[in-house]
C-alpha cells in the first residue's frame, strides 16, 4: 500500500466525478436541493391538511335524546360543532364520511340527571379518521362540561365546598427541551434520510468508477500502470465514499439552513402562523432549531462506518458488471434492500435491544432515534460502531479481492 | 528483452467450457527489434501480451521482462513497459495533459520531470493544438496521439502493441506504423500483434505466427518464405496455420 499513490488516484477520480453529470446530480445538486425541497413540501402539505380538517366544522347527528330536549338544543348551540339532522343511516354515514360523529343519548336522559342518575352517553366515530377524532373531541368536551355543571349545581344546591369532588388540581407540564421533543418526532425520518442519502451518493461513483470504466476501455489502461492493484481500489473506493459522505453532509447542512430560514419567516407573524410554522417544520422533520445538534453529531459519526460499508458493497457490485447499465440493474434493487430496515427503524415501538444491535442499517434507525432524542446507551452505541465497523471491513476487503480477481476485471 | 517461457493461459468459460487461450507459446523479443504476433481472430494474440503487461496471470509457464518476472514482480515490469491496444481507451473527461500527467504520477514521475516530459512528446508528436481540449472530443488521431505519449510518458524499455491500428484510417494507420518504427531505432523491445500481413512484411524483424493459442512457427520473414517456399506474407501464413480448413475451422469459434 502506498499513500501517494492512493492519493493520486483519489484526486484524479475526483477531478473526474466532477466533471460528470450524473454523478454530481447524486452527489451534490440532489441533496443540496432537491431532498429539502421534497421533505419540506411534503412536511407543508401535510401541514395544509391538519390546518384544514381543524377550521371545518365537523357534523354530527344526535340520535335519540327526543325527551332531552335541553341537552339537543345546547349541542345545536355549540359553535364548534355543526349538528345535522338525523337520518336512519347514521352509521353508515360515518363510514361514508358524510357526517364526522354521532351522539346518542339515551331515552329520558334530562329526567335521569334530575332524579340522580342517566343511562351512559354513546359516541360514534371513524376510528383513527383525523377529522372524525376532532369532532369527537369536541363532543367529549361538551358532554364533560355538562357534567362538571351538574355536580357543581347539586354542590351549591347543598352548600357543600367546591373542593369536595375537586381536592385538588392536576396539571402537566413539559420539561424536555424542545430539540428533545424534536428528536421523538424527527427521530425515525432523519436516519431514513441520512441511510438513503448515504446510498444514492455512493451510487454513481461507484458505477462511474467500476463498470463505467471498463465499458469505456479506461480499466485495462489504468491497470497497465505500475501501481499496486489494491492502492487503484483504494483510491477509487475513497472517492465513492467522499460522494456518500457529501450527499449526507450536504443535505443536512441545507436542510437545516432552509429550516432556520422557514423559522426566521414565520417566527415574525402571530400565534396561529407560529404554530403553524412549527407543525410544517414538525412534518418536515428537519428544524435545526428543534434537533439536539449533539445528537446530529453522534448520528453522523455512526453513519461513518456504514457509508464505508455501502461505498464497498456498491463498487464491489458494480465492479463485477461489464457496463454502466448493467450495473444500474443490479444496484437499483439493492436501494429497496436497505429502505425496508430503515423503515422499520422509523416504526414506533421498536426498540433497541442486544440482537437488533447487530443487524446492520436497522441498527444505525434505531440508536440514531434515541440519540437524536437525547437517549444515549454507551455499551449499544459501542456495541453498533464497533460492528459496523466490522461489516465495512469485511465489504472492503471484499472489494479488493474482487478487483484482484482478472475473472471479474477482464469478464468475458 | 522479452523471454516467455512455455507461457500457457486457460479461461474458464460457462458455455464453452475450459478454453486454453494460449499453449506453451515460447519466445524471445530483443532490444532494438520489432516481434511481430501473427494470428485471426481469437488466436491468442492479445491474452499472450496481457500476461507479459501482467495484466493476467500466467495459468503454466513464466515469463520475464526487462529481467523482471512476471508473476513476481509485476508492478516492475509494469514500469518498464509501454502497453498499447485498441482496448485501452482514454479518459474522456480529462485533458490530453491531464491524462498524460495523471500516468506519469502513477508511474513515479515528478512534476518538473512530466511537464518537461510533456513538452518533449507534444513536440514530437504534434499535440499542442488539442493538448489542453477534453479526450472525448477527439478524432481517432488525435485519440491515438494521447494514447502514444500515455505509453511513453515513463519512457519504457519494452513497448507492447496490441493490433494498434485496427480500426483506425489510413493516414493514422501510417503514423502509427512509423511511431512503432521509431521505438525499434531507439533500442526499444517492441512486440507488435496484428493480423493484417502487410504490417508484418513492413515492420518485423521476426515474426511468430500463432494459431490457436500455440505458436505454429516463427522466424525472420525470409526463413519463413524459405521454409514454406511461398513468397506471400499471406500465403506463408495460412500454410503455416495448416491449410485454408484449419483456418476456418479456428474463426468459426
Ligand atoms: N477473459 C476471458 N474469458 C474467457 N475467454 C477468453 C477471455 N479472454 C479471451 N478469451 C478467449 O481466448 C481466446 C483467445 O482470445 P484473444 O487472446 O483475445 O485472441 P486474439 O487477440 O488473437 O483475437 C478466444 O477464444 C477468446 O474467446
Ligand atoms: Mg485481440
Amino acid at each position: 500500500m502506498n499513500l501517494h499513490n492512493i492519493f493520486t488516484v483519489y484526486l484524479k477520480e475526483l477531478k473526474d466525478t466532477l466533471r460528470d453529470r450524473r454523478s454530481l446530480m447524486s452527489m451534490i445538486i440532489i441533496p443540496t436541493f432537491v431532498m429539502p425541497a421534497l421533505t419540506f413540501g411534503v412536511g407543508k402539505i401535510a401541514a395544509g391538511v391538519v390546518s384544514k380538517a381543524r377550521e371545518e366544522t365537523p357534523a354530527v347527528m344526535i340520535v335519540g335524546g327526543d325527551d332531552s330536549p335541553g341537552v339537543a338544543a345546547a349541542l345545536r348551540q355549540d359553535k364548534k360543532l355543526k349538528v345535522v339532522p338525523t337520518a336512519a343511516d347514521w352509521k353508515q354515514q360515518i363510514s361514508d364520511k358524510k357526517v364526522r360523529a354521532a351522539v346518542l343519548i339515551p331515552a329520558g336522559f334530562e329526567a335521569g340527571l334530575k332524579a340522580g342518575a342517566a343511562d351512559p352517553v354513546v359516541i360514534y366515530n371513524y376510528d383513527g379518521e383525523l377529522k372524525s377524532g376532532f369532532a369527537v373531541s369536541e363532543l367529549e368536551k361538551f358532554f364533560r362540561d355538562l357534567r362538571d355543571q351538574t355536580v357543581t349545581a347539586r354542590l351549591a344546591e347543598r352548600a357543600l365546598p367546591a373542593t369536595l369532588v375537586k381536592p385538588f388540581d392536576l396539571r402537566r407540564e413539559n420539561v424536555a427541551a424542545p430539540e428533545k421533543v424534536g428528536g421523538n418526532l424527527l427521530g425515525g425520518i432523519v436516519p431514513y434520510l441520512i441511510i438513503i442519502l448515504c446510498f444514492t451518493g455512493a451510487m454513481y461513483p461507484a458505477m462511474d468508477l467500476t463498470a463505467g470504466e471498463k465499458e469505456r476501455g479506461t480499466m485495462e489502461t489504468l491497470l497497465c500502470s505500475p501501481v499496486a492493484r489494491v492502492d487503484l481500489v483504494l483510491g477509487k473506493f475513497l472517492m465513492v465514499l467522499t460522494g456518500s459522505l457529501s450527499a449526507m453532509l450536504l443535505s443536512l447542512t441545507s436542510m437545516g439552513l432552509s429550516a432556520m430560514a422557514a423559522g426566521m419567516m414565520f417566527g415574525g407573524g402571530g400565534g396561529a402562523k407560529l404554530a403553524a410554522a412549527a407543525m410544517q417544520a414538525k412534518a418536515a422533520g428537519t428544524a435545526m432549531p428543534m434537533i439536539d445538534p449533539v445528537g446530529l453529531l453522534g448520528v453522523v459519526g455512526m453513519v461513518l462506518p456504514v457509508a464505508v460499508l455501502f461505498s464497498a458493497v456498491i463498487f464491489t457490485v458494480a465492479l463485477f458488471a461489464k457496463s454502466y447499465k448493467e450495473a444500474q440493474s443490479y444496484v437499483a434493487p439493492m436501494v429497496f434492500l436497505i429502505i425496508m430496515p430503515a423503515v422499520v427503524g422509523m416504526l414506533p415501538g421498536i426498540d433497541l435491544n442486544a440482537r437488533l444491535a447487530l443487524v446492520p442499517i436497522l441498527n444505525l434507525s434505531l440508536v440514531c432515534k434515541e440519540m437524536l432524542s437525547g437517549i444515549w446507551h454507551w455499551n449499544y452505541i459501542v456495541l453498533i460502531f464497533g460492528s459496523s465497523c466490522v461489516y465495512a471491513a469485511v465489504a472492503l476487503t471484499l472489494a479488493v479481492k474482487m478487483f484482484n480477481r482478472e475473472d471479474v476485471i477482464f469478464r468475458a | 528483452m522479452i523471454e516467455a517461457h512455455h507461457l500457457t493461459k486457460t479461461f474458464k468459460d460457462k458455455k464453452r467450457g475450459v478454453i486454453t487461450a494460449v499453449d506453451d507459446v515460447s519466445f524471445t523479443c530483443r532490444p532494438g527489434q520489432i516481434y511481430g504476433l501473427l494470428g485471426a481472430n481469437g488466436a491468442g494474440k492479445t491474452t499472450t501480451l496481457r500476461l507479459l503487461a501482467t495484466l493476467l496471470k500466467p495459468s503454466g509457464g513464466h515469463a520475464t521482462v526487462a529481467g523482471y518476472d512476471v508473476e513476481r514482480e509485476p508492478e516492475k515490469v509494469r514500469a518498464q513497459v509501454g502497453f498499447l491496444a485498441a482496448s485501452t481507451a482514454l479518459y474522456g473527461r480529462l485533458t490530453a495533459r491531464e491524462m498524460i500527467t495523471y500516468f506519469g504520477r502513477l508511474n513515479g514521475m515528478t512534476d518538473a520531470a512530466i511537464t518537461a516530459r510533456i513538452r518533449h512528446l507534444a513536440t514530437e508528436l504534434d499535440m499542442a493544438e488539442f493538448l489542453d481540449r477534453r479526450c472525448d472530443k477527439f478524432s481517432t488521431g488525435m485519440k491515438q496521439k494521447t494514447s502514444i505519449a500515455r505509453t511513453l510518458v515513463h519512457d519504457p524499455a519494452v513497448m507492447i502493441f496490441d493490433e494498434p491500428t485496427l480500426g483506425l484510417d489510413v493516414m493514422t494507420a501510417r503514423a502509427i506504423v512509423s511511431f512503432v518504427r521509431e521505438c525499434r531505432n531507439r533500442g526499444k523491445t517492441v512486440i507488435y500483434s496484428t493480423h493484417i500481413m502487410s504490417e508484418v512484411a513492413k515492420l518485423c524483424d521476426t515474426v511468430g505466427i500463432i494459431h490457436g493459442g500455440r505458436l505454429v512457427a516463427e522466424g525472420t520473414l525470409p526463413e519463413l518464405r524459405t521454409r514454406f517456399g511461398e513468397q506471400d506474407m499471406e500465403e506463408v501464413f495460412v500454410k503455416a496455420v495448416g491449410g485454408e480448413a484449419a483456418l476456418a475451422a479456428a474463426l468459426k469459434n
